[in-house]
């Protein structure tokens, strides 16, 4: 038995041709809002192709026509089906204000794992290069730290201009985008069931534990506070920020203490990840940009006490921020 | 084992499936858009040095942070504003969708984009394409992280049987006893064969064209006989078209 496909067409083309147009409207406006008259109407186009549908399937078997039914009904499940509001117009000053810093709190737990990592790291860094200096060789990650630190604050105090004085805008961009990278490999790296985060933290940690231990042996501790705690108190927590969403990305793969299954817990933490990366990266444009402008002047141009209190006044900020910042009004849904 | 399509079955008993790209199809969009990306780096990293003049060191920086931003920034620009699609995946009919069937979100697209950087590890997409060859849905590492599939983009196209078959005149109508005889018999699978056969006429090489319509109206003969006056003059290919105008068009 062969549907009259030409009288079936003309009988249901309106509805279908109603029910796309609809559909595009409602795709290509992100603020469009249905009433419940639209809204019901819809659910009408839905069931009304979707019958369609089963009876094409049934009696006709036209290929062409069931994909491109079986298309649409895709697209108006997926606006019928969708529980959660679309989103308001999105409003920079409410993120910063408030659900970048409400996301780092709702998820600190993270954050603690992510700063107990990289403190351990910084301890085994520390306790390789205090016992066997020449360790310094194997962990530093540029040949300039390998240089001696007394040597080191000689050189950059005797400058009258620093060593990138004409292409510090440049060498801001590179830092920039090196650290965002390295800040999404450790969210990504998360999808290892955290594992790879782990990694990364501690090898950061080992980095940073080693060129402190190496500085502080050779009585560079004040050299090395002005240098690294200008663009340091916003570059390191980011890249913490960076390494909690790795860890809660991970502990969504692995699901523990969750009945949910694996794509619910994923899909209910999508909205956080995004917020700490992009909290992370905007951090991370800051620190470059102190690193290459600020962090390079030493001594005679600067004084350390200035940029150590600047560096800590940078901290204090910082801390206020996440720690307060959007307390007062309701969690926002990211 | 890959299950090739995607199917839903909703509570009203509707189920609609679409069909999962291949890793294959997947590797030549994104060669189409690294391709893109370079194309793109290239014009802007010149449009941005003829600033040099001015400041060479501000031109080096905006090229710098312009190739990060659009290798970062064009799959999570492009998949966000032509929904689920980039060029690559526009020129090889493909899409990004929510691997449950719900509205596909800015937050997946970020995350699974993201998530590139873990997919090419080691090199040359190795864990992405390893991982997409093994999962029951083709995804990627990404995919998976972000709850995402990637689906062929059927034809949005409605046949018009009216444009496919106007002006023609059918020598078998005239034997309407004949013409239900064979809507009654004809299984729906050889209707849509014959029909599929018109309407991709012009996709099929000329031999291969007439030797398939030879096939198809010889097996379409052995269902229902026409009186050989009425079969007079007509090709192969005019007596399926005529069989397809029969069955789908009864009114007509």
């Amino acid at each position: 038995m062969i549907v009259d496909l030409k009288q079936f067409i003309e009988g249901e083309r309106a509805i279908w041709e109603e029910l796309d147009k609809t559909l595009s409207k409602i795709e290509n406006d992100p603020l469009f809002r249905l009433t419940l008259e639209n809204a019901e109407r819809l659910h009408y186009l839905y069931e009304r192709t979707g019958a369609g549908l089963i009876k094409i399937s049934t009696f006709a078997a036209e290929p062409n026509l069931v994909h491109s039914l079986e298309a649409l009904l895709a697209r108006a499940y997926a606006e019928l089906r969708e529980g959660r509001s679309r989103k308001e117009k999105l409003s920079v000053r409410a993120w910063l204000s408030q659900t970048f810093p409400q996301t780092f709190r709702r998820h600190f737990h993270f954050f603690l794992t992510s700063v107990a990592l990289t403190i351990v790291g910084a301890l085994f860094g520390g306790a390789a290069v205090g016992f066997d200096p020449d360790a310094k060789a194997a962990i530093a990650p540029f040949p300039r730290l390998l240089q001696d630190p007394a040597a080191r604050v000689k050189e950059e105090e005797s400058k009258v201009n620093p060593v990138l004085a004409h292409s510090r805008g440049q060498f801001s961009a590179a830092l920039m985008t090196n650290n965002i990278r390295v800040s999404i490999l450790a969210l990504a790296l998360g999808a290892t069931w955290g594992i790879g985060t782990v990694i990364l933290l501690l090898y950061n940690g080992i980095i940073l534990g080693a060129i402190i231990c190496d500085y502080v042996r050779a009585g560079q501790s004040v050299f090395l506070m002005g240098w690294l705690l200008p663009h340091g108190v916003i570059e390191i927590p980011a890249i913490l920020i960076a390494g909690q969403a790795g860890l809660l990305l991970g502990q969504a793969l692995i699901g523990w203490n969750s009945s949910e299954d694996v794509s619910q817990r994923l899909r209910s933490i999508a909205g956080s990840l995004v917020t700490l990366i992009t909290g992370t990266a905007i951090l991370l444009v800051w620190a470059g940009l102190v690193e290459a402008f600020f962090s390079q002047y030493h001594e005679p141009i600067l004084p350390y006490s200035f940029k150590i209190a600047f560096g800590l006044a940078e901290f204090v900020v910082l801390v206020i921020y996440l720690a307060a910042a959007g307390s007062r009004s309701s969690a926002s849904d990211d | 084992m890959h299950r090739y399509t995607f199917t839903i079955r909703t509570a009203e008993g509707i189920s609609f499936a679409q069909r999962l790209a291949g890793p294959v199809t997947r590797l030549l969009a994104l060669s189409v858009d690294l391709a893109a990306i370079g194309v793109i780096s290239q014009l802007l990293g010149q449009f941005v040095m003829i600033t040099s003049i001015i400041s060479p060191d501000a031109a080096l920086a905006v090229r710098t942070v312009s190739y990060f931003v659009v290798s970062i920034g064009y799959s999570i620009f492009l998949e966000w504003t032509w929904r689920g699609q980039t060029l690559g995946k526009r020129v090889l009919k493909i899409r990004v969708i929510d691997a449950e069937g719900y509205r596909l979100r800015p937050a997946q697209i970020v995350i699974r984009n993201l998530l590139r950087i873990v997919d090419a590890l080691p090199l040359l997409y190795a864990v992405g394409g390893v991982c997409c060859f093994v999962s029951k849905k083709y995804q990627r590492i990404g995919d998976f992280a972000a709850n995402t599939i990637v689906v062929y983009v059927a034809a949005e196209s409605i046949p018009n049987l009216e444009l496919l078959f106007r002006g023609t005149y059918n020598s078998l109508r005239s034997h309407a006893h004949l013409a239900a005889q064979l809507r009654k018999m004809i299984t729906p699978q050889q209707a849509s064969l014959a029909l599929e056969a018109i309407t991709r006429r012009d996709e099929l090489q000329p031999n291969s064209r007439l030797e398939l319509y030879r096939q198809l109206a010889e097996h379409l003969r052995s269902i229902v006989r026409f009186p050989d006056e009425s079969l007079e003059g007509l090709t192969d290919e005019q007596y399926v078209r005529n069989i397809v105008d029969l069955i789908y068009r009864p009114s007509a």
